[in-house]
């Protein structure tokens, strides 16, 4: 019998997320698929598999779980707080989970959506070419205690006990954006104060995208109450009827009627994505060239995220020597590595 | 169409270009839209990913981290100077759909409203929306659903600036001369004036998306019970079609 994950408790915002379903925008269906890529990303090469296997989407908050088979997992995106069998486990690493052992993910210490990757992936059935819920379209749905779900096969040989040094994408920032066809129903003056003043991530976001709310004066367009619906994408930062900044994600509608000030670059996308309430974002403007320069190397730097594995300090399988572990680097600087 | 901006090419994200036919909604402009749709899925160009249409533009998608935006805008370019697009025909296999509709009453409240926005009677307004053969221009915005048009002038009406906070599958709104039939639950701030029992996205059906681009439609009046019979046994709510030659 192949392996299952028992949902015992889950989040109000827990799903099974891959790389989404490409090729449907023509029929007024988004992408889709995980917020934040890399975080999905990160968790393949932590198990060295496939970055297109399903994981599961936590919005900030896990839930209970269990595996009926010894089964590599990992853990990435929004750091929260994990244990198994009450005892700590470490963030952005990978981990052997014990049959009928109790992993519980609790709410994000930062950021916003984690991701818990198991070997061999989630294997739910595909519809319309892949397993992501993409709730707007009501393709599959939040995950519900009491549900299992079926475990692909792990072929990898690969250990668990891995780490990936962690970035910053989770405390906000600067995010680079390109101009689109409508940044010039902004105002210069508008464009340039877009790019001087911090944004607040506010209370309003989903998977469809999130509202971001100026230091001051909002970015109306009076050129912009009259553009015709047009095609969107994820990234796009719409300005919406009050003046407020609103960035597109994953499961964005395919078209929209807001004027947008540019879209936001692929791989600063996760940094909007994961920036929960409260958090500070900037913005800054990138040439159509620098923006494919910048994002080359970031795929670069997914090809290679194996290349920066390093072991667990401590033996993961002796999870109280671990949780003491935990607790000196948490208290000393947070990150034992940081990425240059 | 005589307006020589158009088509106008222009980047959309880091990783695609959006070609414009139009400054504001035109038939041909519409089908100009469409048709380069189709010669882009037909040229199958090395690394583009998808693309798509709006009402008047037409998208593409492609993997930037292997292909140079030069390639793909100096074969985007080409293939605009190829033909008149504003003179393209309408897409192969168009289908003319018959959908059975209840027009106002407690399902759809604002048909009153938007009948006196366009200067109607209600009763007048019913019969001239079921009078015209509307076609999708474009699907968008949620999976499956179409944007129709166009409606009479009378129609030419805004946009409420209050949303409504839910319609229902299968609801009818107007708006800008134009009809949105929406395929999910939905908030809008078109004006819902009549409802189907026609759902435009069946993901568990073998074609999950049932309007193309192209297609025409005419709402036909039906009362309420009979709505009421077609939601729960009359295949695709009670919609039929025929191909257009």
């Amino acid at each position: 019998m192949s392996p299952r994950l028992l949902i015992h408790q889950a989040g109000p915002g827990v799903t099974v997320q891959d790389l989404g379903r490409p090729g449907y925008v023509a029929l007024g269906l988004s992408r889709g698929g995980a917020a934040d890529r890399l975080a999905l990303a990160e968790g393949a090469a932590l198990l060295g598999q496939a970055p297109s296997l399903a994981a599961l989407e936590m919005a900030g908050m896990g839930g209970r779980f269990e595996v009926t088979q010894d089964t590599r997992i990992a853990l990435t995106g929004a750091e929260m707080r994990a244990s198994v069998d009450g005892a700590a486990i470490a963030w952005n690493a990978s981990h052997l989970l014990p049959a009928g052992a109790q992993l519980i993910v609790g709410p994000a210490v930062q950021g916003v959506y984690g991701y818990l990757s198991v070997g061999g992936g989630v294997a739910t059935d595909p519809q319309l070419g892949a397993r992501a819920a993409h709730l707007v379209a009501s393709l599959g749905d939040v995950l519900q205690p009491g549900q299992d779900l079926p475990l692909g096969d792990d072929a990898s040989k690969a250990a668990a006990g891995l780490a990936l040094p962690r970035d910053d994408r989770f405390s906000g920032g600067t995010v680079r954006f390109v101009p689109g066809p409508q940044t010039n129903l902004f105002a210069q003056a508008d464009q340039e104060r877009f790019q001087s003043i911090p944004f607040t991530r506010d209370t309003r976001g989903n998977r469809m995208g999130v509202r971001l709310i100026p230091e001051s004066g909002g970015f109306e367009s009076e050129a912009g109450l009259s553009v015709l619906s047009e095609i969107v994408v994820p990234g796009d930062i719409q300005i919406t009827g009050d003046g407020t900044p609103f960035v597109l994600l994953a499961e964005c509608q395919t078209t929209g009627g807001y004027p947008r000030i540019g879209s936001v670059l692929p791989s600063d996308l996760p940094r909007v994505v994961q920036a929960a309430p409260g958090t500070v974002l900037r913005f800054q403007m990138a040439g159509l060239e620098e923006g494919v320069t910048i994002e080359r190397r970031a795929a670069e730097a997914r090809r290679t995220l194996a290349s920066r594995r390093t072991r667990l300090v401590r033996n993961p399988h002796d999870m109280r020597d671990l949780l003491a572990y935990q607790l000196i680097s948490g208290v000393v600087s947070g990150d034992p590595q940081e990425e240059p | 169409m005589s307006d020589d901006r158009f088509p106008l090419l222009r980047s959309l994200g880091v990783d695609g270009y959006l070609v414009t036919f139009g400054a504001e909604l035109s038939e041909p402009a519409n089908r100009a839209a469409l048709a380069l749709h189709s010669a882009i899925e037909r040229a199958g160009w090395d690394g583009v990913e998808e693309s798509t249409t709006s009402l008047i533009s037409t998208y593409l998608r492609f993997d930037a981290l292997s292909v140079d935006h030069a390639m793909i805008r100096g074969q985007l370019q080409a293939l605009l100077e190829s033909q008149d697009w504003f003179a393209a025909d309408l897409p192969e296999g168009r289908r003319l759909w018959r959908i059975p509709t209840v027009f106002g009453g407690d399902l759809c409240p604002q048909l009153d409203v938007a009948a006196e926005l366009a200067g109607l009677s209600p009763e007048a307004a019913i019969a001239q929306i079921a009078a015209t053969q509307v076609r999708v221009q474009t699907i968008g915005f949620a999976p499956g659903m179409p944007y129709l048009g166009e409606l009479p002038d009378a129609w030419n009406i805004p946009r409420q600036t209050e949303l409504t906070k839910s319609v229902p599958v299968g609801a009818l709104a107007v708006a800008i001369r134009q009809l949105v039939l929406f395929p999910v639950t939905s908030t809008t701030g078109w004006r819902h004036i009549g409802q189907t029992a026609f759902r435009p996205f069946q993901p568990e059906a073998e074609r999950p998306f049932v309007l193309n681009p192209g297609d025409e439609v005419l709402f036909e009046p039906v009362d309420r019970a009979t709505y009421e019979a077609m939601r729960t046994s009359a295949p695709n709510g009670g919609a039929t079609f025929e191909v257009l030659a």
